[in-house]
């Protein structure tokens, strides 16, 4: 196939490129001609919903994204947060769905290359991975295959580069048949002054490519993510890219080394639209034109026409813009490395983005406008309408102890060992909690005490059901959950799934996720300073649940004084920290309705955020004094299966009460917001219970922990053993017999 | 004991094999880039873990087959300990340094864990700080890690102290024959083994089971 750029531009061309016919009216206007074709794929390039946020930017600067600690909030590779002694967290996440559904291995795999390349790029060394995975039913024929492959790429691609997995989400549902969600998260180190950005600076100054050749691999593949699916999906493979974490992982200490030289001034990696967003961004932040020659661009075919290398997504590229003195010297560390070193362009002071080809020109556009004026959508939204209460009477009874072991032993709470033993979890030897707790921790290297913690949440039924609450949920649950083991929470990621936002139902979903997010991110000082957007998750006009994912981190001064989640020791008080009147009992959206009773009728719960705060900040108390022994956040299923894996987790049973008066299914298995379970020594409770009475914290004491059982009020004791066995045997019993 | 690791490019643990001797034996080893024209003179060489070329072609047959090989062969002729975990005992047997190979795990799929693992054979440079039949703690994190060799080559390991760790109380992460862990060379002065002990030597590690093995080369008290 040869691509000329003087292929005449049709209507159905510049529709194939996914731009509408007022779009495209826009570039006439804006450029005073007909683009060329080269052009119009850097238009198509630039303008796509995962480039320019055209119908999210709206809604999005209404997070907040400051704070005290934060030294970059959104707009750059990730996010920047201070954490003292001079150092920073750097950290974003991001989807790689649509091309995780069309090739799972790669899809996933060139996911996590990407967000790991997103954190280097400015000058930090990775140290900590999650990933939120999203698949359609158990049963449906696709999703065996698709659970294999992204898990099998999420590992091969995160243990070859070397950056411990500590944390993320497994998830199955029908509506996730025909569109799986792959978010990648990163995190990385650096300091403070050695932070480096992806603006421009100075005319003149050599435009270097680095890492791997340019091939025909991805070509197209933002646009694609932009699109929903039809029964076509399978012709689009030629889309995804292929990752190499070997060049990766070369990158990575090339780039370090190269940064530590002084050498660089601007660097950006090729991600989505590989040559054409880096460039473009680079000169557009520096208020200056860029030239490229795409003769000098390292190739790995014959034959690669302009547009090909404009659009190609190769993987394992980066654009720096480089002191000219120090040329020879980056060569040197490139070379080192056996990595491609190109100087392909320079940066100019006449603010246009010109292309050079076999001596041509192919394309000359006004670099500001690429980004500034890419289109931007006021998309008509309507008003998500909350479900009617759930009527006490209606609520299906069962035996408590029957319940508990289905839903241990069910594809929402099993253990995810089977997926996350085929990732690396200990490498750089700084693991301190593995996946399978409430939040994954590492310790600083190099420092004595402190601690990151991270957590990855969002619960898309609730979202469903009200994006509202559910938007507020998903930064209450991570910010629990990372408050959970004694750590201060930071500042988060969003990567926010959505079907397709020219449908208003759905835009209403996105409007009021982000207002949740949004209140419940102000409310508990938790800014949000990196993320990323993926809309057009539908297939044949199904779109999925919302899923507006929270990656969050927090840190612990002393990782001497952290909690883990199982019990530690026999004879020990368990308070339900946050309880409401009765201990709690929201069964709407529960998975005791849905997963025992196919039903998924009822409001999700509220989260008071006040509340939130107020519990949350008495819980780090205790773990950081030294009080509480273990720690566990309420989420699915409520408190008899947070009492299940805390007892499974440290292999102790327990006996808790229950309130007179309730119905047991309620206690147990509600799924109220805002409560911990804390243990502590039976010395310690007189003191404990005193301090929360004083600061009206509710910690009512509902146990004792202890014997081999655990023993949920009235219901008939459940062995410890038998709750492990269930909670083991759902991911292998499901996978079996799958081939890698 | 003078150390030295031994980097080639998609190493990726080499930064714990580094901070493990450094913190069991208080001095940084020298690290050898593969390309360095020589190898320092040292009593121990160490090529730690990872994925050296991306294990493309076969798990340590690119970096086996690099010029810095043939002197560490030179050395480990002359008696100089060397040591190979997980990527690095992989190489070792791709150079020839030792017999068998290490195949795809059983299960297809890439492993960590923490595994037990019986000490073998404790009267060697490297295990003098163990006692035989010990029962350890260990991580394991590779992709190819199960061990074969014939049943001629097998006898001969068994027969003459040659296996050093075999994985103990059902916990062979990856279908080694004889459940074997790590194995030594004839004059048991090279040492190859999949588990990664420096992953496991301070509090922060949940254990410190892996410092005997360095401590052991290194001559200090666990």
């Amino acid at each position: 196939m040869t691509l000329r750029n003087d292929i005449a531009i049709t209507p159905e061309l510049v529709a194939s490129h996914g731009l509408k016919p007022d779009e495209y009216q826009k570039i006439l206007d804006l450029i005073g001609r007909e683009p060329t074709y080269t052009e119009l794929g850097i238009f198509s390039a630039m303008w796509n919903e995962h480039c320019s946020y055209k119908s999210s930017k709206k809604w999005l600067r209404t997070l907040p994204t400051s704070g005290p600690r934060v030294i970059q909030g959104p707009g750059e590779n990730a996010g920047v947060v201070d954490i003292g002694d001079g150092q920073a967290i750097i950290f974003k996440m991001e989807s790689h769905n649509h091309p995780s559904f069309i090739e799972p291995y790669q899809g996933a795999a060139t996911g996590v290359g990407g967000i790991l390349r997103d954190v280097f790029t400015m000058g930090a060394r990775p140290v900590a991975a999650m990933n939120a995975l999203r698949f359609g039913a158990p049963d449906h024929e696709k999703t065996r295959h698709l659970v294999s492959g992204v898990v099998a790429g999420v590992g091969g691609y995160g243990n070859a580069f070397g950056v411990p997995t500590v944390g993320g989400e497994v998830e199955f549902d029908a509506r996730y048949n025909g569109n799986n969600l792959v978010n990648a998260f990163a995190a990385g180190l650096a300091d403070t002054d050695k932070i480096f950005y992806s603006k421009a600076e100075g005319v003149g100054l050599p435009v270097v490519y680095l890492g791997a050749k340019t091939g025909r691999d991805g070509v197209g593949g933002a646009t694609m993510a932009s699109a929903e699916f039809g029964d076509d999906i399978e012709e689009k493979r030629p889309t995804v890219q292929v990752g190499d974490p070997f060049t990766e992982k070369r990158l990575l200490e090339a780039c370090l080394e190269l940064m530590a030289t002084g050498a660089v001034i601007a660097i950006q990696d090729m991600g989505a639209a590989g040559l054409t967003c880096s460039a473009v961004e680079m000169g557009a932040k520096g208020d200056l034109g860029i030239e490229l020659d795409l003769d000098k661009v390292p190739v790995r075919e014959e034959r690669m026409t302009a547009y090909e290398m404009m659009l190609s997504e190769s993987q394992e590229r980066m654009l720096m813009v480089l002191h000219p003195d120090k040329e020879a010297a980056a060569r040197q560390v490139f070379e080192k490395w056996e990595l491609d070193f190109a100087t392909v362009g320079k940066t100019t002071d006449d603010l246009r983005f010109r292309v050079l080809w076999q001596g041509e020109e192919v394309a000359n556009l006004p670099i500001k406008d690429l980004g500034d004026e890419a289109p931007e959508y006021d998309r008509p939204w309507i008003e998500p309408v909350s479900p009617a209460p759930l009527a006490v009477s209606d609520v299906p009874q069962m035996d408590v102890a029957d319940a508990l072991l289905r839903l241990v032993g069910g594809h929402q709470v099993a253990s995810r060992r089977w997926v996350y033993e085929q990732y690396d979890t200990l490498i750089q030897g700084n693991s301190l909690q593995l996946p399978g707790g409430d939040a994954g921790v590492i310790r600083v290297e190099g420092h004595q005490t402190k601690a990151l913690a991270f957590s990855s949440d969002v619960t898309p039924r609730y979202c469903e059901a009200d994006p509202y609450e559910g938007g507020k949920q998903a930064v209450a649950e991570c910010w629990r959950n990372l408050t959970a083991t004694g750590a201060e929470p930071l500042a988060a990621t969003d990567n926010l799934n959505f079907g397709n936002p020219e449908r208003p139902e759905i835009m209403g979903q996105l409007v009021f996720a982000i207002k949740g997010i949004g209140e419940a991110c102000k409310a508990l000082d938790f800014p949000i300073v990196s993320g990323n957007v993926s809309l057009y998750n539908e297939t044949n006009g199904r779109g999925i649940l919302p899923t507006p994912t929270i990656g969050g981190v927090g840190l612990l001064p002393d990782w001497s004084r952290m909690a883990r989640i199982g019990f530690a020791g026999e004879g020990e008080a368990i308070l339900l920290v946050g309880a409401p009147e009765n201990w709690g009992g929201h069964l709407g959206q529960s998975i005791y309705m849905r997963d025992l009773h196919e039903r998924r009728d009822g409001p999700p719960p509220p989260v008071d955020l006040a509340h939130e705060r107020k519990t949350g900040d008495f819980v780090r108390g205790l773990i950081r004094a030294g009080t509480a022994t273990a720690v566990h956040d309420l989420s699915d299923g409520g408190l008899g299966v947070a009492l299940a894996e805390m007892a499974i987790s440290g292999g102790i049973g327990a006996t808790v009460d229950q309130p007179q008066n309730h119905d047991p299914i309620a206690t147990f298995f509600g799924e109220d917001q805002g409560r911990y379970l804390v243990t502590i020594r039976a010395a310690e409770l007189e003191k404990t219970l005193a301090e929360a009475s004083r600061l009206g914290v509710a910690a009512p004491h509902i146990g004792q922990t202890g014997g081999q059982s655990l023993q949920l009020g009235a219901a008939r004791a459940v062995p410890v053993a038998a709750l492990a066995s269930a909670f083991e045997s759902w991911f292998p019993n499901f996978m079996r017999d799958t081939a890698a | 004991m003078k150390a030295a690791v031994i980097v080639f490019p998609g190493l990726n643990r080499d930064r714990d094999m580094i901070a493990a001797l450094t913190k069991i034996s208080g001095s940084a080893p020298q690290t050898v880039w593969h390309q360095d024209a020589d190898l320092p003179d040292t009593d121990l060489i160490v090529i730690p873990g990872g994925f050296s070329y991306g294990d493309y072609l076969r798990c340590g047959a690119i970096a086996a087959r690099s010029p810095i090989m043939d002197k560490v062969r030179e050395r480990a002729a002359r008696g100089v300990r060397v040591l190979g975990v997980c990527n690095g005992f992989q190489i070792l047997i791709e150079a020839g340094l030792l017999p068998g190979a290490l195949m795809r795990n059983q299960s297809l799929k890439f492993v960590c864990r923490e595994v037990k693992l019986e000490v073998v054979n404790a009267e060697t440079d490297f295990t003098r700080h163990y006692t035989r039949g010990q029962i350890l703690r260990c991580p394991v994190a590779h992709h190819d890690g199960n061990y074969f060799a014939d049943a001629e080559t097998l006898a001969r390991l068994e027969g003459e102290g040659r296996v050093a760790f075999r994985y103990a109380e059902g916990t062979n992460p990856n279908g080694s024959i004889n459940d074997i862990a790590g194995i030594f060379n004839e004059s048991k002065t090279v040492l190859g083994l999949m588990p990664h002990p420096e992953n496991l030597i301070e509090a922060a590690h949940g254990g410190t089971d892996g410092r005997g093995l360095f401590s052991s080369l290194l001559g200090r008290a666990a």
